[in-house]
């Protein structure tokens, strides 16, 4: 514990800059799995282990495209598209077969697809590591703000981020989708009962959480090691998220997910020992005081 | 009446019938237990971020087992090496060790994993007394440790100490004549991160007075992103880090290092960088890292390092050789010249003959490696020190480091650590 460490970066422009944008960074790309993992149990009430495979298949889709096209964005939305239509597949073939089955059986059916993936994506790319590199386009130095060093690829992302963030509000908040897809999450019957065809609204919101978690595996592609498994870190951070923000909310996933972020930016200068630790300290404290989670409802 | 004249059935008829079939039934009995291949079991890590373990060391290790048995094998015994995948998980790798020589009747079993996994297998190679080489763990007190002894475990690996010694040596030069004092270390948080770290710095301390450790961050294993860790060592400005970083999680650090135009701002020493699964992955290697030599074709400079490293390309589709090749190569080699030395597959004969012992190699200083009698680890491979460019050799001038200064300076360590 380096409390002076923090305290003098708590009071430093520099510092203060350099760690929240990496708080950010690490906060906004585990928003894009963490809100497909919190609408797909908040609307469908299934426990997706699987969607950090979504996430390591959008990153090789990705890195595919970009050998081929050598064109970063084409690359970042075929890992979108392509892991949406894998959503799409994987929900009518699979999941949509234990939709009302005990939370086991849900996590026996992911688990299972895990570790089918994880071999097809050795069998096609091969056991090693792969590394996307970066485009060409973002490699510069990066850009010092009152002593605060961001990267110019880290603004870039940030960016594009918050912008998916706020067309994923508006779309949940201001459509007629977004409406049906909240009346799914509290009363699927009724909205059954309304003549809403209840399987197309299920099928997707996985094409949905398919498509944020294949942008997020593109959009981190370059600065991350691409491997087999490499989806099991950040669903396990997702799932944290969804506890602290509430199952099913979305605002609550960005919230959640900013929150981890910046504990793990601060908690290195401060805790640098215990940074995974004060991830979980925080979820314990949410689920004391709130077992919903901060934006979660009671009783759902 | 008896007719004990009666031809055909008497005693020594069934007698001498008996001792014909058994002659010639028996013979293609013992003609199969002569060709019955020699078991070999390999644990090693096959899937996931570290699954290049897997493939290059089975491949550095076949480099030799097909040489022997294209030879005729032992007595025509030729060795069939059985690889299985732990998953990077020491439990299962001691699962896997246990069934090679309890179930599936090997006769050796190749560690070819990490070092969390190599003291689990030393475990089992304790309780079951099989010949165990581990052939890529780097940590010191495997086989330095007294406690930790078995008599037919091996290491063929280099190790973290003389690593350290080596790492320190040059580090502590290159601080001498740059004035680095002010350094940091970002390691991964396990026993070969933790001990690869503090002992650079011992060295470096040693070597150069006025340095001095400001900082030190310690992300997971296979973490994915080391941006806070990056942040950090950005905040504490050290005028040189240290890591040991390896395997695709270096690559990720190299990676997210260079939008942070890190490599620019201090000297940077990480030790698994001089690799061709390092040097040929990353698009942009930025030049300038002081790494140590892991396996380089070029270093050491002989005819006999170059040739085996064009004659593994020859065979493996190309593909480079890695560290872990060559250390499980020089494994293989060993309990080879073992098996011709003995001519048995007895694991108290063969682990007799491997103390002591010495291969002619081409990653030997001199060509030779020797595997030590009384810690069962091997010393006099080729080491040193370089700076990375862009292309092509990669790291064209390496410094090697004497063996004698590694030697004295491991004694005194070992003292340190009452081990002797």
């Amino acid at each position: 514990m380096d409390l002076s460490a923090l305290g003098n970066c708590l009071i430093s422009t520099s510092c203060l800059i350099t760690q929240t944008t990496s708080g950010l960074i690490i906060g906004l790309l585990l928003f894009m799995v963490a809100a497909g993992v919190s609408l797909i149990f908040g609307v469908l009430k299934v426990v997706n282990f699987a969607h950090g495979t979504f996430y390591m298949l959008g990153a090789y889709f990705a890195y595919t495209a970009y050998q081929i096209t050598d064109n970063y964005a084409v690359a970042v939305l075929a890992g979108g598209l392509g892991v949406a239509i894998f959503g799409l597949i994987f929900e009518r073939l699979l999941i949509s077969r234990v939709y009302g089955s005990p939370v086991l059986m849900q996590i026996l059916v992911c688990y299972g697809v895990i570790l089918i993936l994880d071999d097809v994506v050795k069998l096609i790319w091969g056991p090693d590591f792969l590394s996307f590199g970066m485009p060409e386009a973002f490699r510069s130095l990066p850009i010092v703000f009152a002593g605060g060093v961001i990267p110019v690829f880290y603004l870039f992302l940030i960016l594009v981020t918050l912008v998916i963030a706020a067309l994923l509000g508006l779309l949940i908040t201001r459509t007629r989708y977004g409406k049906i897809i909240r009346a799914a999450a509290v009363n699927p019957t009724m909205v059954s009962a309304l003549g809403i065809n209840t399987g197309v609204i299920y099928a997707s919101v996985f094409v949905l959480g398919g498509l944020l978690a294949g942008l997020a595996g593109g959009l981190a592609a370059p600065v991350r090691s691409l491997t087999a498994g490499m989806g099991l870190a950040i669903v396990i951070e997702s799932f944290i998220v969804t506890v602290i923000g509430g199952m099913g909310s979305v605002a609550g996933a960005l919230v959640g997910s900013l929150l981890i972020g910046l504990v793990r930016s601060f908690g290195s200068i401060g805790f640098p020992l215990f940074t995974e630790g004060l991830m979980f300290l925080m979820m314990a404290v949410v689920l004391i005081l709130k077992p919903s989670g901060l934006f979660g409802r009671e009783g759902r | 009446m008896t007719n004990r004249n009666r031809p055909g059935v008497g005693r020594r008829s069934v007698l001498k019938g008996a001792a014909a079939a058994t002659a010639v039934a028996g013979f293609p009995f013992v003609s199969r237990a002569e060709n019955k291949p020699i078991k070999m079991g390999m644990v090693t890590i096959q899937s996931g971020r570290f699954a290049m373990i897997g493939s290059s060391s089975s491949k550095g290790a076949l480099m030799e087992i097909d040489k022997f048995n294209a030879a005729g094998g032992l007595n025509g015994r030729k060795i069939e090496l059985i690889i299985r995948d732990s998953k990077g998980k020491p439990e299962e790798a001691a699962r896997l060790a246990r069934e090679f020589a309890n179930s599936d009747g090997c006769e050796v079993i190749f560690d070819a994993d990490s070092s969390a996994a190599a003291f689990a297998i030393q475990e089992v190679a304790k309780e079951t007394g099989a010949l165990t080489i581990h052939m890529n763990s780097e940590t010191s007190s495997l086989t330095a440790d007294p406690k930790l002894h078995v008599p037919t475990a091996f290491r063929s690996a280099r190790q973290g100490i003389h690593d350290s010694i080596a790492g320190g040596s040059y580090a502590g030069e290159i601080a001498k004549q740059k004035k680095l004092n002010k350094w940091m270390g970002c390691s991964p948080d396990y026993a070969y991160g933790r001990d690869s770290n503090n002992l650079f710095f011992k060295y470096l301390k040693r070597n150069h007075k006025d340095a001095e450790v400001i900082g030190e961050t310690w992300p997971k294993l296979a973490q994915p992103d080391y941006t806070e860790q990056l942040t950090k060592i950005l905040q504490t400005k050290p005028q040189a880090l240290y890591s040991c970083f390896w395997g695709g999680d270096l690559t990720a650090f190299i990676d997210q290092s260079s939008i942070y135009n890190l490599f620019a701002q201090m000297d940077v020493f990480a030790i698994n960088v001089a690799d061709y699964a390092i040097l040929t992955a990353i698009k942009n290697l930025p030049k300038g890292i002081h790494s140590g030599s892991r396996y380089l074709a070029t270093f050491p400079k002989t005819k006999e390092n170059a040739d085996w490293s064009a004659a593994y390309r020859a065979k493996f589709n190309n593909e480079f050789p890695l560290n872990w090749s060559w250390e499980n190569s020089v494994g293989a080699q060993f309990v080879i010249e073992a098996l011709r030395k003995t001519n048995s597959t007895d694991p108290k004969k063969l682990a007799e003959a491997l103390k002591g012992a010495s291969i002619d190699t081409p990653f030997g200083v001199g060509g030779k490696i020797t595997m030590r009698g009384d810690d069962h680890t091997i010393v006099n491979y080729a080491t040193g020190w370089g700076q990375t460019i862009q292309k092509d050799p990669y790291v064209p001038d390496v410094k090697a480091v004497d063996w004698k200064v590694i030697l004295e300076l491991e004694d005194e360590w070992k003292k340190e650590m009452k081990y002797t």
